[in-house]
């Protein structure tokens, strides 16, 4: 799907008339349904795909169609769905009486900031499930109905969910704001656990879960392929340092067990990143081994709903067990962090099994994953600088000066902000944050994450990576920063098409790539190039 | 007609109060049978609100980290904002319910030709909000001059400090003048920023127009009618001691008065004015951010899902695995 | 979890502020004040229901005349004159403070900043001592 240029979508995003550059909406928000045309919503999930997972209502549909094809009764499903949840979470029911409309989360979302849309204001978005709410759960509404802001459950307010649930990527910005933190993420988490009860979700979500469920990764890549990849990265490892490296795959008693999202052994510029992580556990000399069943770090049921976030995740305490690890070691990625820190050892513990993490080469005991045991690759390597296991040049990173993004989950549901800043400091010579208001739990989202990153809705993705994209530019033109780096997999994918629509001359890194560039190996060559076989600075001609 | 609907109905209150009030039996209604009821219904209300939402778990420990979580020990974690422990979570609790921490953040978006996304420092909501509850909040106390007999030291000290300016007679208290301020202030804020015009409900302004009104009432007792305030008192701490007279010569304005407060009692444990008993329920602000160390226990956590099987998983790929050299279970 | 050790007693809490008054109260009925009326005299310089709802306003009145534009002239009310006057009008009669001012104002806990300058009459002080 085509979409405007940068420069046209720009001067649209500060002049078109929307309740954000001062336009006031005619019509009341209930009284305005929305409408799907092409690049304002994701695909639908494939009938197979559904069936797959089991899920209520396979069939092949479009959100274009007037007829969504819901099942007889949908309303009392989604009713009685509803219900269920209320008594299932407490945040749910809180959120749902005590908002008072201050309008504080308002324009604190990256989807309203670029988008305009009134709907794309937190307090609205989750105004669209609590009016069905009041309308059918409490006095208030039961008694005056719209007048206590109530309305029935019909299929205008189905399709205004599908449309606003999937343009909000779970991020959190607003909840940091909200003074009785009211998390728009729970409420997103909701709607779209009630859409998929009457089949409505999307293909770019259902069918990585899926793959992810069948393979353990969400590429879908069979084991064979998945280190045949991995091998390669590893000849262009020996090609740039002259060292081989040989990671092993499913080995029983390895002392760690690895796990990163799978983007990261076959996407561009995630392979960096791995790259990343090979030559620092070969620096340290770790005894630690991948998995093709456990293969995947992120977790696509987060994006749909908790029993299948569930069952994906528990391959890792699977895995840990069947492999008689002693404890785990997670790469970098936003979301699989939130799934990891929030949710893991409530869903899938107690992981008995395993050991309290304690670091090999540094002894550093990690008491704060006591329980989960399980380590951030970012707390694992600031430890081991801390303790100079390292031998690092950070002027092999001289050609970077990067900006750091705080990545949405592990800034607001895991408060990891100083350890990647602990290792930049010390990994290149120099680099710069974003404006205050944009960074640590402030920071912007990339603007397609839970499940969002899927091509037809490209500039939506635009948009809502505008904050993002604008603050990376503010420092671009100040003090010349050349990358964004980041602790997330979904990022590093996302925000490669956001800065090349936005800030053509950023790059986008993980990490773990700048500590394997900027990592001395023993019995290495002399380094011309980084990771990505770009010259270093002094090494051009 | 968001705005019009509530206005219409806090009038027709007062008029229903003030036709009520010159009638000797229905004064004997709304002085004492409403406040009755209305008080038992807030009470007996809001206990129920927060029952029912107690009876919903907290499945998962979902604190939003607004600050440096505590990992190495050398990190220097940010302990108000993004406790560990239940101390730190008290800390944060009490900045959060006593300070508005999270209100004191607000910035304001603006979008401007390049695109440029400019956040600029708002603190005037946070100000105001916090003007509101706190001179709410003494007023509230200052009134238990009227409930109780002997009268707690704390009132007349509050009554003292409210009034040091010594404007007038009877003295003007700040906090009266600071209320209908700030309640004018969010009123105009709300009918004239737009996009909280847009997401403004009827439930918004009701509560805002109705406790105007109950502040323009208890000035105009206090300062135009001045009232007879030692026949008010017999009723009021008659009420409170369970032996409720009703004497003889009260201002029907009393009477609008203590209507619109019974209004607004029974009307708050089915509003959002429950946000007075939901902050402390919060789970991304009451919990601790400690879930990888102490592990979080959901009770309705479902032991049956299980994942696809390593077995099935080997059993798909085995020749492949094979090939490729990576280890298998069944050869 | 459900948290119900924290959110039971925390209602209690609650429900015992909401409460305050009542256990202030309690055993005890609140009795009207019963104000030490002025021997031979029958009328004041208002009549009772304006005096009852505007007395300090006319005192402060009656300070501001006195003190700020010195109109010391007397009132006269039904052919009797009265000094604008706490301590030598209105005391001249409620002879007083203890039995009739502080009646009303205690119950009604008001705290008027007469007395901040004024000295309360010397029968109070007769009175105390003869405790």
């Amino acid at each position: 799907m085509a979409i405007p240029k940068a420069e046209e979508l720009g001067v649209n995003v500060a002049r078109e008339p929307s309740l954000m550059t001062g336009a006031i909406p005619k019509k009341e928000w209930m009284d305005n349904p929305v409408e799907f045309k092409e690049g304002n919503f994701c695909y639908p999930a494939k009938q197979s795909i559904v069936e797959y997972h089991k899920f209520p209502n396979p069939r092949e549909w479009s959100p274009t169609d007037d007829d969504w094809k819901l099942p007889d009764g949908w309303e009392d499903i989604i009713l009685n769905g509803l219900k269920e949840r209320l008594d299932k979470f407490r945040s749910l029911k809180v959120f749902m009486d005590i908002c008072v409309r201050c309008g504080a989360c308002a324009d604190k979302c990256h989807f309203f900031l670029g988008t305009g849309d009134p709907k794309n204001m937190p307090v609205l978005r989750a105004e669209l499930l609590r009016s069905v709410y009041r309308n059918d759960f409490t006095t208030a509404g039961k008694l005056l109905g719209k007048l206590a802001g109530g309305r029935p459950m019909t299929v205008a307010v189905l399709k205004e969910w599908f449309m606003y649930s999937y343009q909000c990527t779970e991020c959190r910005r607003c909840s940091v704001f909200c003074p009785y933190g009211i998390d728009t993420a729970e409420v997103t988490i909701i709607l779209r656990e009630l859409l998929h009860l009457v089949g409505v979700g999307t293909n770019w979500i259902l069918e990585p879960a899926a793959n992810s469920n069948r393979t353990g990764n969400h590429m879908g890549l069979q084991p064979h392929t998945l280190k045949d990849n991995a091998g390669y990265l590893m000849d262009d490892i020996e090609d740039i340092t002259g060292i081989r490296i040989n990671p092993s795959w499913n080995r029983k008693g390895a002392e760690v067990l690895f796990i990163t999202p799978s983007a990261d052994v076959f996407a561009e510029p995630g392979i960096y990143t791995f790259m990343g992580y090979m030559l620092l556990f070969e620096h340290i000399g770790l005894d630690y081994t991948l998995s093709t069943y456990a293969s995947e770090g992120g977790n696509f049921g987060l994006f749909t709903n908790n029993e299948l976030m569930k069952k994906l995740n528990a391959k890792m305490y699977a895995e840990a067990k069947r492999l008689g690890v002693k404890w785990i070691l997670g790469g970098e990625c936003g979301h699989m962090w939130r799934v990891l820190h929030q949710y893991m050892d409530t869903m899938n513990g107690p992981a008995d099994f395993l050991e309290v993490p304690k670091s090999p080469i540094t002894n550093t005991v990690f008491e704060n994953a006591a329980s989960t045991k399980m380590v951030h690759i970012s707390e694992f390597t600031a430890d081991l600088i801390k303790n100079n296991k390292l031998k690092l040049d950070p002027m092999r990173n001289a050609h970077r000066t990067p900006t750091w993004h705080d990545s949405c989950n592990p800034a607001r549901a895991m408060g990891l902000l100083d350890e990647p800043r602990y290792i930049l400091d010390h990994v290149v010579p120099k680099w710069y944050e974003m404006p205050e208001n944009t960074i640590r739990e402030k920071t912007f989202c990339c603007g397609s994450g839970t499940g969002l990153n899927t091509g037809e809705i490209m500039e939506l993705r635009m948009r809502s990576g505008l904050p993002r994209a604008n603050a990376v530019k503010h420092v671009e033109e100040k003090f010349g920063v050349n990358t964004l780096s980041c602790v997330c997999a979904i990022d590093r994918a996302t925000l490669t098409a956001l800065v090349d629509y936005w800030t053509p001359n950023v790059s986008v890194t993980g990490l773990s790539e700048l500590v394997g560039n900027a990592l001395i190996m023993d019995g290495e060559k002399e380094r011309e190039t980084d990771l990505r076989f770009a010259p270093l600075e002094g090494m051009e001609g | 007609m968001r705005v019009l609907y509530p206005f219409v109905a806090v009038l027709a209150l007062i008029l229903v109060a003030f036709l009520g009030g010159k009638v000797t039996g229905l004064q004997y209604m709304l002085g004492v049978v409403l406040p009755y009821l209305a008080f038992g219904v807030f009470i007996v209300g809001f206990c129920n609100r927060v029952m029912q939402w107690s009876k919903s778990p907290v499945p998962f420990r979902i604190p939003t980290t607004c600050g440096q979580g505590k990992s190495l020990p050398w990190i220097k974690q940010d302990r108000l904002d993004c406790p560990n422990n239940k101390l730190e979570v008290v800390g944060r609790m009490i900045l959060e319910i006593f300070a508005f921490r999270s209100l004191f953040r607000n910035t304001r978006a603006e979008v401007h030709d390049g695109p440029k996304l400019v956040y600029g420092s708002s603190k005037s909501l946070w100000l105001f909000a916090i003007l509101f509850h706190y001179a709410f909040l003494v007023i509230v106390l200052r009134h238990l001059r009227l409930f109780t007999e002997p009268i707690p030291f704390f009132v007349p000290l509050l009554e003292m400090g409210d009034g040091m300016m010594q404007m007038g007679v009877p003295r003007l208290y700040a906090t009266d003048i600071v209320f209908l301020a700030a309640i004018a202030f969010l009123f105009l804020r709300r009918v004239s920023l737009r996009h909280i015009r847009y997401i403004s409900l009827p439930a918004d302004y009701f509560p805002l127009i109705l406790i105007f009104a109950i502040g323009v009432t208890g000035l105009l007792m206090r300062y135009y009618y001045r009232v007879d305030i030692t026949a008010i008192k017999q009723l009021t701490a008659g009420l409170a001691s369970f032996s409720p007279i009703l004497p003889a010569g009260i201002h029907p304005i009393f009477f609008i008065h203590v209507t619109l407060v019974c209004v607004l009692m029974a009307y708050f444990p089915f509003s959002k004015l429950m946000h007075l008993g939901g902050v402390f329920l919060s789970p991304t602000r009451n919990m601790s951010n400690n879930s990888r160390s102490v592990r979080h226990i959901n009770p309705w956590n479902d032991p049956a899902i299980k994942p696809h099987s390593y077995a099935a998983y080997e059993d798909e790929f085995r020749e492949f695995m094979k090939d490729a050299e990576i280890p298998v279970e069944k050869e | 979890m459900y948290d119900k050790g924290k959110i039971v007693p925390g209602l209690i809490i609650f429900v015992g502020l909401m409460l305050f008054a009542i256990f202030n109260n309690a055993g005890q009925k609140p009795q009207p004040p019963k104000l030490e009326k002025p021997e031979g005299y029958k009328e004041c310089v208002l009549p009772v229901e304006e005096m009852k709802q505007s007395h300090m306003v006319l005192l402060n009145e009656w300070r501001d005349e006195v003190i700020r534009e010195g109109k010391r002239e007397q009132v006269k009310v039904g052919g009797k004159m009265f000094d604008k006057s706490l301590q030598r009008g209105c005391m001249h009669c409620h002879t007083s403070k203890k039995k009739f001012c502080d009646v009303c104002h205690e119950f009604a806990s008001v705290y008027p900043y007469c007395w901040d300058c004024h000295i309360a009459p010397q029968r109070d002080m007769a009175d105390q001592e003869a405790k």
